[in-house]
């Protein structure tokens, strides 16, 4: 039976033992052993410590926001190092591959490597720590409970990860896309990459784009339906704000990648024409479509950022943050202006004049909010009280470095120039240096100024510092001497280079990648001193750095149901003006609290999607037909169970309330 | 709640917290209508990809030779008349009668099935002679486009008999009743973006 | 056994309105019409210019659009607080930007980049 290759054919779809690399690669091999022997370590140890059920009811079924926002920011940090590990093995080739010396990765290989490289850290390292940090925070600024759709929010976590999964399979089982993070056609097109790779790519961004539609909605509707009596929409705090906007950005957005990727899928499977070269297709509409989703889509990386910002620069100036209102309108014609700047992305292509003067103008115009925002925080900064913890420190990391990026970006908005420019390490320099100094610098500021709300403890402040000073150091030395290499004309993406006069830049840029990885070390290391230390680092009031906003005068870590009383709102800056009116935090008179309740249905479904894109992969039709079916029922099942909620008895409140009264009292004494 | 200006009395504190229990609106209705609205968006593509592909016939056949309009008129009712039977069971259930709503609701579901299963027959009548997705960018572009706005309805339906099961259950309890009006701006709005198709991808795909 | 429940988040205190008999069948019979008079202009050949019956078909579809919001989705400025307006808009917005912008682009990319377009493709963009 085993021999028939039609049997088989059908099992299996186009999985077989050739599909696994390790077998023929010893990168891999060495890569899959130490995942394996990671893996088993884990699993040891909860086994070891009886935590499975701990693990189930209260992380992997939880839909507490809370929870749900940490769990984002652990998946981004686990896809954080893979990324990053790519990113060190292509600075190592380029370092070497000059001449006659290849470099260690062939072609085909590093190919994988930089997809591989772009996919993860847009999709699932930004995003998830964008995603976390507004889902842990906004409902905590606005005064909820929880947000608007809880079991959503657990859903669309868990078709995240399951899309990362199905990106990690790829390194063990077949291979990775070789076409670059955006896949165009018609190298992306089944006659050009007929292996399993785009396949990959195209279902895990499907799966998780599912996930961070539905979490768009959410968020929405959670901040204009769930916020505290009297928080009208301008005393929102800022950071609520620009999750709105960055919200309805991915609302207005991800359709379209989702159209775009059916499109390819289409392409692929059903031999349709959409983007081949022949019979009628037009492979620049790909390019078209999918860069009206990929601009805005760097808005909704940046925009959370700057919401960190701007929390981090009032609370660390002591000072209410310079010209709200600005503020306010500066993201919202962010947002909109972000939808007309997209071919700026293509100005190569070969649409003319007229179409590229139209959207370079667009372009330099959409600098002129965010410069407004960077004088807000430096005015907010000018006769404040300046306290440079590590939040405070990265966020005047991120001022000087994003602005450097974004004036690179203004360079790369005049079409002329984009010409010698575009595809050239100038830009890939660019959009590294606006995406590190603005997103990844933000999400460190926004992880270290919430974490002690989060887990009750701060990092550690020296190996903060540590991460902040070598990630800084580290990007200048990685990313300045791809400026000067994209000006002497340097194409992107090439594994070997035959002027041995360029490889001094790419030792350098080796260099700061090291320097780099010494940050995310130090990081790493800033959370596993402070878990040893979490006791000398205790946050017993909830507001260890002098907040401002509604979500300090919660404890550290908030009660599930985050507020006994729901607040009321009566000026911007919640908390800091409730700590001027000598608010009295109530010690009675606590009632029940209706909270909604934990399920599985979400990791479940999510489970059941991951085993329908690897069957869409591998072209395992039976496994695809059954697990879509499953699917279906199982999420009209889901529809059935309509108890939902239940309510935390109010002794359970008071209970929780009066160790908190203690706690505070304590600090008095 | 105190509306507190800076010449309020300073004297006392305002009020910071509610006592009572705190129910903010339900946000499903607002909620499915964003879905809906990023739904748009996916069609949206869906009609862009239709304009710029549109006339690429790789020397094939063309909307005017392929398109019976008469067939799609025909469907065109079907939904609209779907819609409106939809409306009336809306009505039934604002004036609480299950019967009712449960009749209207079978009635649309019979109509949605009409036109998917008019719509799978010109599909297979044109697969038949040749015309079939693969065979230029335009068909692609118009199997897509027509076939993604058909499987809308076909979930459509799917959710209606499901919703039919659990009024059966339960009832008209206000979370059925959500869920009815959650359907109802999901099958509305697949008749607005059938006014789309008929008159952009056939009327005028056949105007040439 | 449904008495007309009155959980508090039944009620339409934020405007979200329902229709009525009448406003149904207005907007069915509405819908009728600007359906049927493109379908009889393309099918019977009744205008000479094609332009003229292609704006006719959209100006009439665009029409028949406003009537479902209004007759059937009960659209007002009033629903969820306004919001559900807003939201239309934007998505208006973003979807004349995504088609018109596409439309724009492509020609301009088609007429530079592929010189050997057929006739029809010429024509279309006039």
């Amino acid at each position: 039976m085993f021999s028939n290759p039609d049997l088989l054919h059908f099992i299996f779809g186009r999985l077989s033992i050739d599909s696994i690399p390790m077998f023929h690669e010893p990168i891999v091999a060495v890569t899959f052993a130490a995942v394996v022997l990671g893996g088993l370590v884990v699993v040891g140890a909860l086994t070891y410590f009886r935590l499975w059920g701990y693990l189930w009811n209260e992380w992997i079924t939880s839909i507490d926001h809370k929870k749900i926002g940490i769990m984002y920011i652990i998946l981004a940090i686990v896809m954080l190092l893979r990324g990053f590990a790519d990113a060190l093995m292509m600075r190592a080739q380029q370092a070497i591959a000059f001449g006659d010396v290849a470099g260690y990765l062939p072609p085909d290989h590093y190919d994988q490597i930089f997809t591989a490289h772009g996919v993860i850290m847009i999709f699932f390292v930004a995003m998830p720590l964008v995603t976390g940090l507004m889902n842990f925070v906004v409902p905590l600024q606005i005064g909820a409970r929880d947000v608007a759709f809880p079991f959503l929010n657990n859903f669309s976590f868990w078709m995240t990860t399951c899309g990362a999964v199905l990106i990690m399979a790829s390194l063990f089982v077949g291979e990775f896309a070789k076409t670059g993070w955006l896949a165009y056609p018609p190298l992306s097109d089944i006659v050009y990459s007929p292996g399993v790779g785009v396949d990959y790519y195209i279902w895990a961004l499907q799966i998780a784009g599912v996930g961070t539609l539905l979490s768009g909605v959410n968020l929405i509707v959670t901040i204009v339906k769930m916020r505290a009596p009297g928080m009208s929409m301008m005393k929102m705090p800022v950071f609520t704000w620009t999750s709105l906007c960055t919200n309805i950005l991915i609302v207005a957005a991800f359709p379209v990648l989702t159209a775009v990727l059916v499109l390819l899928g289409l392409d692929r499977y059903a031999d349709t024409n959409f983007f081949t070269n022949d019979l009628g297709g037009n492979a620049m509409m790909y390019i078209n479509l999918i860069w009206i989703w990929g601009h805005p889509e760097v808005y909704i990386l940046i925009l959370p950022a700057f919401g960190v910002f701007s929390e981090v620069v009032s609370t660390f100036c002591r000072k209410r943050l310079f010209g709200y209102s600005s503020m306010v309108y500066a993201t919202v014609v962010i947002t909109i202006l972000s939808y007309i700047v997209w071919l700026h992305h293509f100005f190569t292509m070969g649409s003319g004049a007229s179409v590229n003067a139209f959207f370079g103008i667009t372009t330099m115009i959409i600098s002129i909010p965010t410069g407004a925002k960077v004088f807000n925080w430096l005015f907010t900064m000018y006769k404040g009280r300046i306290s440079f913890d590590v939040p405070m420190l990265w966020t005047i990391g991120f001022m000087l470095t994003f602005v450097i990026g974004g004036m690179t970006g203004v360079m790369l908005a005049v079409p002329p120039a984009d010409f010698v420019l575009h595809n050239s390490l100038f830009l890939i320099a660019h959009f590294h240096n606006v995406i590190i100094g603005g997103v990844v610098f933000g999400m460190f500021a926004g992880i270290v100024y919430w974490f002690p709300k989060a887990f009750g403890f701060k990092l550690d402040e020296f190996w903060g510092k540590m991460s902040f000073w070598l990630w800084t150091i580290g990007f200048y030395f990685a990313f300045m001497p791809l400026y000067v290499l994209g000006l002497m004309g340097v194409t992107r993406r090439m594994s070997h280079f035959d002027d041995p006069s360029l490889q001094i830049w790419f030792v350098i840029a080796a260099f700061g990648a090291v320097l780099i990885a010494g940050g995310i070390g130090s990081f790493l290391m800033s959370i596993v001193v402070a878990v040893i230390n979490r006791e000398k680092l205790r946050d017993e009031t909830g507001d260890p750095w002098g907040g401002r906003t509604l979500e300090w005068s919660t404890s550290s870590p908030p009660p599930a149901y985050n507020f006994a009383f729901t607040p009321v709102v009566h000026e911007l800056d919640a908390w800091a003006d409730m700590k001027k009116r000598g608010f009295v935090r109530p010690t009675s008179g606590f009632i029940d609290i209706h909270m909604p309740k934990n399920t599985g249905a979400g990791f479940i479904l999510a489970a059941i999607s991951l085993v329908l894109g690897f069957a869409l992969v591998w072209h395992i039709w039976w496994l695809a037909a059954v697990s879509f079916i499953v699917l279906v029922v199982g999420a009209i099942a889901h529809t059935f169970n309509y108890d939902r909620d239940y309510h935390i008895p109010a002794d359970e409140v008071v209970k929780t309330e009066d160790e908190r009264t203690a706690l505070l009292a304590k600090q008095q004494a | 709640m105190t509306m507190a200006n800076n010449t309020a009395s300073q004297t006392e504190t305002p009020v910071f917290y509610l006592k009572e229990e705190h129910h903010p609106e339900t946000g499903t209705m607002l909620g499915f209508w964003i879905y809906l609205m990023s739904d748009c968006l996916i069609f949206a593509i869906l009609f862009a990809t239709h304009g710029v592909l549109g006339r690429n016939y790789a020397a094939g056949p063309s909307p005017a030779d392929l398109f019976d309009l008469e067939l799609v008129a025909i469907n065109t009712s079907m939904l609209l008349f779907s819609s409106i039977t939809y409306g009336f069971a809306m009505l039934q259930m604002e004036k609480g009668k299950i019967a009712g709503t449960q009749l209207w609701l079978a009635i649309t579901g019979l109509f949605g099935i009409a036109f998917v299963g008019l719509e799978l027959y010109e599909f297979h009548h044109l697969w038949s002679i040749g015309a079939t997705p693969m065979r230029s960018g335009f068909l692609s572009a118009f199997y897509t486009l027509v076939a993604t706005h058909g499987l809308h309805v076909t979930f459509g339906i799917i959710w209606l008999v499901t919703l039919m099961v659990q009024v059966s259950q339960r009832g008209l309890i206000p979370e059925n009743k959500r869920r009815l009006m959650c359907l109802s701006m999901f099958w509305h709005f697949l008749d607005v973006v059938w006014i789309g198709v008929f008159s952009v991808v056939y009327l005028l795909g056949v105007l040439g | 056994m449904s008495a007309h429940s009155h959980a508090h988040d039944d009620h339409h205190g934020d405007g979200a309105s329902h229709g009525t008999f009448k406003s149904y069948l207005i907007g069915f019979i509405l819908s009728v019409i600007l359906t049927a008079i493109p379908f009889w202009l393309v099918m019977d050949g009744v205008l000479d210019s094609k332009v003229a019956t292609a704006l006719w078909i959209m100006g009439l579809g665009v029409v028949q659009i406003v009537v479902h919001m209004i007759y059937f989705l009960h659209m007002n400025t009033k629903s969820e607080g306004g919001w559900n307006m807003l939201a239309l808009i934007f998505t208006i917005v973003i979807v004349a930007i995504a088609i018109a912008g596409s439309l724009w682009v492509m020609y301009h990319l088609n007429t530079n980049m592929m010189p050997q377009m057929d006739h029809e493709m010429i024509k279309s963009f006039g």
